[in-house]
């Protein structure tokens, strides 16, 4: 059902820019299709190999092992331990969520969980091989991800700051 | 790619060591049914990166999203990564689009890490359902502010590194 709506979203999205470009002009909307075409046929081998690919991945990389990391009262080590979790965290956002509800339930701390979530969310190594880096300069995909190591760990000073949730 | 390409190997050749060739064509046929099923989106997301390169006026971009836009340019790049439908078939190439016409690495950093932070896409579709409602809502309010910093850090990290290509 969500996934309907996202899809409604994405392709009005692309509609309203479509109308736009074609106002303002029929060889603007002409270029921009054609390009766009382009990227698309360049990606998709590269897609198609993440994709169909991850699964084995996501397979061969024991759970147990990441959620036996996030231990119960581990502070800045457990937050520590789950920024490399949820880096190293392989498939998609089932895996990473299923993962962090997994630890909550296994008694995992709240600023722990919230390091690891954010942390696979800022640099999962498999999103950001198989999407970020096709997608983007690799150099802006580097940098990023160097500028972004700080911040589970802000995350996680914040939420034992606040005591939530 | 040829990294990516060796590891699936490997970790296919594992698979297939441990749970035999059933095992290997189970994940096979699930991941081609995903891969199929994502295919439109990323035609989508890649259209939607080419209208916004073309339609968005560079100059008007460069003062908005660029090198001197100051607090408001990484406060755009944050509401706009938040805003963005879909997933990582259309963040990132509107983000590389937006590096193109004019953006600096700040505010591409921002609006990327506020779309995987705070983007409703994920977060409605996964992480509410499985995480919880408590533990989403709470997790957003705290990645609010990071955004901002990542773009910030990333502004100052980069002027410092490359100060050739300061204006």
């Amino acid at each position: 059902m969500s996934a309907l709506i996202i899809d409604t979203i994405l392709w009005a999205s692309v509609a309203a820019l479509g109308f736009i470009a074609w106002q303002r002009g029929r060889l603007i909307l002409t270029t921009a299709v054609r390009e766009g075409s382009m990227d698309f046929i360049n990606i998709v081998p590269r897609i198609a190999l993440g994709v169909i690919g991850s699964g084995y991945i996501a397979a061969v990389i024991p759970q147990e092992v990441i959620t036996g990391w996030l231990g119960p009262n581990s502070g800045w080590l457990g937050v520590l331990t789950a920024v490399i979790a949820g880096a190293a965290t392989p498939g998609g956002p089932v895996v990473g969520f299923s993962l962090g509800a997994v630890a909550l339930k296994a008694g995992g701390g709240s600023p722990q969980v919230i390091a690891y979530v954010v942390a696979w969310a800022l640099f999962a190594f498999q999103r950001l091989l198989l999407w970020e880096i096709p997608f983007m300069p690799a150099r802006f995909v580097w940098f990023r991800a160097a500028v972004s190591l700080p911040f589970p760990f802000v995350a996680a000073a914040i939420a034992m700051a606040v005591g939530k949730p | 790619m040829i990294v990516i390409a060796v590891l699936v190997a490997v970790s296919a050749t594992l698979v297939w060591r441990r749970d035999g060739i059933d095992g290997v064509l189970e994940i096979l046929t699930h991941d081609l049914a995903l891969f199929g099923g994502i295919l439109p989106r990323v035609l989508a997301g890649c259209l939607l990166g080419a209208f916004i390169a073309e339609i968005l006026p560079h100059e008007k971009v460069s003062r908005s999203l660029g090198p001197n836009s100051g607090l408001k340019g990484l406060l755009i790049g944050t509401a706009f990564g938040a805003i963005l439908p879909g997933g990582p078939f259309t963040a990132y190439p509107v983000a590389s689009a937006l590096l193109t016409v004019g953006a600096d690495f700040g505010a591409t950093i921002a609006m990327v890490v506020s779309w995987t932070l705070i983007g409703y896409g994920r977060a409605v579709a996964w992480e509410l359902p499985i995480m919880g409602t408590d533990f989403t809502l709470w997790r957003i309010v705290i990645s609010l502010p990071l955004p901002v910093l990542a773009g910030a850090l990333g502004r100052f990290v980069y002027v410092r590194m490359y100060p050739q290509a300061a204006p």
